[in-house]
């Protein structure tokens, strides 16, 4: 069995501690070794974002990412974002608007809506088909994702100018 | 992909030593974006992986009017495109590092790893060309710099000798009145490798506005980015014109060399590169005089 | 934006907008699709594949591999039994056994690059791909063929020696690469072209094309110590892995369990499996649950993608505009094994339309690539292009605004097809004025500018969908809650649009139903979730499953009250007695079960045999830069008979759904070969489906004429929308620029070519 490396990071705001290969990427890392399954693997190259997470805050693929580099960095799945008070109004905001049918892409797409308001709380149309053209969703023909988007952005709008 | 095993040097010294030591089955990781694809796909076999991400060098971003850009070869394309004196100073880069992958991959690819990684169709390559950008090299034999315009020499292949890699890019400080610009074609939106790309880079006389020099890069249609040395030279003292445009697009199809694959043919690479030579030209004259591009 | 056009009828439940039922796991990533399960102990399967696309296997040699520590199996052709040369209905294709067997893992030759030959198992995945790396096998190449006409020359490399073409001649009499031949014909074609003012013939090639779900193959096997075989796995239907496993492995039907996963899209291409059969075998090998997972290259290297084709179509027309007669020679590649969809795309072709002479010529050939599967309409996408595409020319060559042609053409209750068979209950002449009427098509086109073209298409496509088994049963709780129990897999959404017609049929808001899919152990025989039949078959299995509980639920108040069931009767969750003037809750009924006879159960189980055909256009503006060739979409709308939206919101979002997969279809995706046959581009850089930036805001017209064979009218919808989706943009095209495009996909050196800007 080739080594294994031993990996200590922060996960959805807890510690982890788990070994692995240099060869697994953070993505086998989440889904293999912690048992994090809410991260897909739709290509395993980076081109659907099935894979999405948050590195220190910014949205990668996690299958272009070696479970190694994350050693004392922080990673966000969509395990985690309920810790976000947004999240709650983001996933409503999805359901509501019928914007997902199998829910494949799902976990992506809340990762890179969550990276995308966190930097432009109020995206136009625009900002955000550019900003999540990496992430594929083979159902919904993404209108109702963008609605999503801009409706989970507007409530959060109200309640944080209501503060 | 085969098991390898993984170091994370923190400075150059420790970096040069480990990769000159483990030979040619060795490779620099910088975002990983391509090199991850490559040894999972087979198309690349690697001992072992130096991650140089924590090496304060390749971190750099730094401008200023007098020194020009400092661009660590592990700075993130998002980074690099969305930067304000890059997008100010040195706006073809700005475009191509904002073309490479998604927005996801962009937090992750570097400049420095798209030059290195020598594709034929990197989008950071023709910018860095146009742009004059010089890389700083470090090796076992000490430091050297070379010109972004040599520094590929074939798909995949660089001038990089056994040991050495990439620190980081160095952009003169920017002239007045010079713009630039880089267009690519790709079939969707993003997302996309490119079918063709070029980069434009003009200075103006801001008297009679004629063209007093001028630059063009193409990336996709030959074994490495071309520089179209002929078409630049014809368009100098020209007025900067639709004309003087038309007059590169002929000379730039010209100068590829173009293949047929999966993502494009010959004979369409070919054209459009003419194309988007002229557009770029003409997206670098605009920017030289201060003006926005067509939408 | 969703606009439906209704008849007036008031439902309680039918036609509002409910949060999806499995909507809350899906947004929290705790939904268990087929890649996630995990069970004790569970090793990790992977799939040996050829490299070549036609060679005769010398030799194998798993010896290293079997020796690698970490290796628990390793399974071969060998571990099948022999092959039964049996036919079956699966999903919206057939299949025989013997076939399935040899996609399993390859007899003594390999068919396509990513031809299964054996398979491994060891405790992690990284154990099982270096464990594949040490499997030696040794071929012998053999000549590919890969495009449809050249399988069909007289000197081309064959694929079964035993194959004959079968027709209504008979059986062929010398080995070939056709596998059928059918002609359909109505009329007098021939004549019916003499009398024709116009005459357009054009000819068409499509590529092959995935279905592109993101989530790829799996399963999971678990074999008890007594024989009893658990499959977790990603499917469209249950029972067919079930019928497949027990034909590859000769294993009583009852004792193998196949329970659905959560499944990351299908859209007909999981009506078939990848995965199980060889999960299974390794995991009794093993002695230990094994999971098998497809990667994306492997996906779509080696599943069914749909036919790749050649076609011809001819159409005359009167200068009044009535068409007089239609030609169309159809050949579609069916991959390694028999099989194409090309009875079904000659089925839908001209089904739109009255057309009073008309030949229709079928060619099912097998090429050196994957055997197809279903996607979406199977097989009507790639006849409608062409079709539509010539009647679009027609109607331009008449000076005919491409709606009022159709109007003037469309079929009817009664009309008879090309293919055979007479429509009935079609909504074509309402979606076709809906069409004509609506915002989109009356705005002003849209106007060029320089390099850049702009047009507007239209084009109209027509499924048959289907009907067949489904199984449903609703049990009460003791507190009146309502278990909903089907053997429908839920693909799109079903369980909450079953929910919602269960509720409407009892009369009880929507919240006291729970609804879960069952397992072949738990359920009745449910064919494959497939087809767009599940709102609608499965919904009169729901429909029949709620009259039969009604009829148990007053007959326990009748119990309860001691008297006549005949006298009790039930309204919005009260049931009363006309002789006494008693009433008692819904819930009230339920929490009195144990003392009235036991559990309350109603039961559904049919097999649909008439049911809704649907109609769907597509109006596409579209911006051509002709100096690039690239084309870009600037709005589209689709506009589809609908029959009753039981949740408009998802019967929008199927339509734009199968809109955008049209889109790809039309404009980037295309399977791309190399001389040898191998596949350049299985991965999703370079088979290249749309993203956010692709596609526009598609507007969803939702147009009601209901299905009588329904108790709500309901039809099916997910499938309609992909079809007419490349004519569309190949009409908007040919508006813009001036061409037709004739090959899919639309890519920008087709359009320079045939702008005459750079050679052909």
């Amino acid at each position: 069995m080739p080594d294994r490396t031993r990996v200590r990071a922060i996960i959805n705001h807890e510690p982890v501690d788990f070994l692995c290969e240099p060869r697994q990427s953070l993505l086998d890392c989440l889904r293999d070794v912690l048992g994090l399954t809410g991260t897909k693997c739709g290509c395993n190259d980076g081109n659907c974002g099935a894979c999405s997470v948050l590195l220190d805050g910014r949205l990668v693929n996690s299958c272009l990412v070696l479970g190694v580099e994350i050693e004392g960095r922080s990673v966000v799945t969509v395990e985690g974002l309920a810790q976000w008070p947004g999240a709650r109004i983001i996933q409503e905001s999805f359901v509501e608007q019928d914007a997902l049918q199998c829910g494949f892409c799902t976990p992506g797409m809340l990762i890179a809506s969550k990276a995308l308001l966190d930097r432009s709380p109020r995206p136009s149309e625009d900002a955000i088909r550019a900003w999540m053209s990496g992430n594929l969703c083979r159902c919904t023909g993404y209108e109702r994702l963008v609605r999503a988007v801009q409706a989970a952005a507007d409530h959060l709008a109200t309640i944080e100018g209501a503060e | 992909m085969q098991a390898f095993s993984y170091r994370a040097p923190t400075t150059l010294e420790d970096a040069v030593s480990i990769l000159a030591a483990a030979g040619p089955a060795a490779r620099p990781l910088a975002g990983g974006t391509d090199l991850i694809v490559q040894l999972r796909h087979g198309r690349r076999r690697v001992d072992m992986v130096i991650d140089i991400k924590r090496i304060r060098e390749v971190g750099a971003l730094e401008f200023t009017p007098e020194g020009g850009l400092v661009l660590g070869a592990a700075v993130p394309c998002a980074d690099v495109a969305t930067h304000a004196d890059v997008i100010t100073h040195y706006p073809a880069l700005a475009d191509g590092a904002g073309l490479i992958g998604g927005a996801a991959v962009r937090q992750r690819a570097t400049v420095g790893g798209n030059l290195c990684n020598a594709s034929p169709s990197g989008d950071a390559i023709p910018p860095l060309i146009v742009l004059g950008a010089e890389c700083r090299i470090v090796g076992p034999d000490g430091e050297r710099r070379a010109p972004a315009a040599e520094f590929c020499t074939g798909p995949g292949s660089t001038i990089l000798a056994p040991g050495e890699l990439v620190v980081s890019l160095h952009l003169p400080p920017p002239q007045p009145n010079t713009g630039s610009c880089y267009l690519r074609f790709t079939p969707r939106a993003e997302m996309d490798i490119a079918v063709v790309g070029v980069a434009a880079w003009v200075q103006l006389d801001p008297g009679d506005g004629r063209i007093v020099d001028a630059r063009l890069a193409l990336g996709a249609v030959g074994p490495t980015p071309i520089v179209a040395e002929h078409a630049a030279r014809a368009v100098i003292g020209l007025c900067a014109n639709e004309d003087a445009c038309a007059q590169a697009e002929a000379l730039a199809i010209e100068s590829v060399n173009p293949i047929d694959d999966v993502r494009g043919t010959e004979a369409q690479r070919r054209h459009v590169a003419g194309v988007l030579t002229r557009r770029a030209l003409r997206g670098a004259i605009q920017r030289a005089k201060g003006e926005s591009l067509d939408a | 934006m969703a606009t439906t056009k209704t008849p007036p009828k008031t439902f309680a439940v039918i036609g509002t907008t409910p949060p999806r039922v499995d909507a809350g796991a899906k947004v929290t990533g705790a939904a268990v699709y087929g890649i996630d399960v995990m069970l004790p102990r569970m090793a990790y399967g992977r799939i040996l594949r050829s490299p070549h696309a036609h060679a005769r296997i010398v030799r194998i040699d798993t010896s290293r591999a079997e020796a690698l520590p970490g290796v628990v199996a390793v399974a071969t052709a060998a571990d099948l039994p022999e092959a039964v040369d049996r036919t079956d209905r699966v999903g919206e294709g057939t299949v025989n056994y013997r076939y399935t067997r040899d996609a399993t893992f390859a007899g003594d030759k390999v068919l396509y690059h990513g031809h299964p030959i054996c398979a491994v198992a060891a405790v992690t995945p990284e154990a099982a791909e270096d464990a594949l790396a040490l499997i030696d096998v040794e071929y012998e190449p053999l000549e590919p063929v890969l495009d449809v006409r050249g399988a069909m020359e007289p000197d081309a490399p064959i694929l079964h020696p035993d194959l004959r073409t079968r027709s209504l001649a008979g059986p062929g009499s010398t080995p070939t690469n056709v596998a059928a031949h059918m002609r359909f014909e109505i009329g007098d074609p021939d004549q019916g072209m003499a009398e024709a003012d116009v005459v357009v013939e054009r000819e068409f090639q499509t590529a092959t094309v995935h279905q592109g779900y993101m989530e790829p193959h799996a399963a999971t096997a678990a074999w008890s110590p007594e024989g009893i075989l658990t499959i977790y796995t990603t499917t469209q239907g249950a029972f067919d892995v079930r019928t497949r496993v027990h034909e590859l492995l000769h294993h009583p039907l009852a004792d193998i369990r196949v329970v659905p996963t959560e499944v990351g899209g299908a859209f007909g291409g999981k009506n078939t499996g990848y995965t199980d059969v060889a999960a299974a075998l390794l995991a009794r090998k093993a002695e230990r649950p094994v999971r098998v997972v497809m990667s994306r290259e492997e996906t779509l290297m080696a599943t069914g993608p749909t036919s790749g084709t050649w076609m011809r179509v001819t159409v005359g027309a009167r200068r009044d505009g009535r068409i007089t007669a239609a030609k169309a020679e159809l050949r579609y590649e069916a991959g390694a094994y028999p099989g194409a969809p090309v009875f079904s795309g000659a089925n839908c072709m001209f089904a739109s339309y009255d057309i009073p002479n008309g030949r229709i010529d079928c060619y099912d050939v097998v090429v050196n690539k994957p055997r197809t599967g279903d996607y979406r309409s199977p097989g009507a996408t790639q006849s409608a292009f062409a079709a539509e595409t010539v009647l679009d020319e027609v109607a331009t060559c008449l000076g005919m605004d491409p709606i009022a042609f159709r109007l003037i053409n469309c079929a009817c209750d009664g009309t008879s097809r090309i293919t055979g068979g007479a429509h009935e209950h079609i909504g074509i002449r309402q979606v076709l004025e809906a069409t004509r009427d609506c915002a989109h098509y009356r705005a002003p086109r849209p106007k060029s500018d320089g390099y850049l073209r702009r047009g507007r298409g239209v084009a109209l496509g027509f499924w048959g969908n289907w009907g067949a088994r489904s199984s449903v049963t609703l049990s009460v709780a003791e507190d009146g809650t309502v278990s909903l129990l089907t053997g429908s897999v839920d693909i799109t959404g079903t369980r909450t649009s079953l929910a919602m017609q269960a509720a409407e049929a009892l009369g009880l808001p929507l919240e006291m139903l729970a609804p879960a899919m069952g397992d072949t152990q738990t359920t009745g025989h449910s064919d494959s979730s497939g087809g767009s039949r599940t709102t609608m078959a499965t919904g009169i299995a729901v429909c029949r499953a709620a009259e039969d509980l009604l009829a148990r639920m007053e007959e326990r108040a009748a119990a309860w009250w001691g008297v006549d069931s005949a006298t009790v009767e039930y309204a919005r969750g009260v049931f009363t007695s006309s002789t006494t003037g008693d009433a008692m809750s819904w819930a009230e009924v339920a929490g009195h079960q144990s003392e009235t006879g036991g559990a309350i159960r109603g039961h559904g189980d049919v097999n649909v045999r008439k049911w809704g055909a649907a109609y769907a256009t597509h109006i596409v503006d579209v911006e051509v830069d002709v100096e690039t060739g690239g084309v870009r979409l600037l709005r589209h709308t689709v506009v589809q008979d609908v029959g009753r939206a039981i949740h408009p919101g998802q019967v929008a979002s199927q339509m734009q759904g199968g809109a955008t997969q049209g889109i790809g279809w039309a404009l980037y995706e295309g399977y791309a070969y190399d001389a040898q046959g191998r596949m350049l581009n299985p991965n999703l850089l370079d088979y290249k489906m749309p993203t956010y930036l692709d596609v526009p805001a598609i507007e969803t017209i939702l147009v009601e004429v209901p299905y009588p064979g329904h108790p709500y009218g309901v039809r099916g919808v997910g499938e309609a929308p992909i079809v007419a989706v490349p004519a569309a943009i190949a009409a908007a095209i040919h508006d813009a620029v001036g061409v037709r495009t004739t090959r899919l996909p639309m890519g920008a050196t087709q359009i320079l070519q045939l702008l005459g800007v750079i050679d052909p």
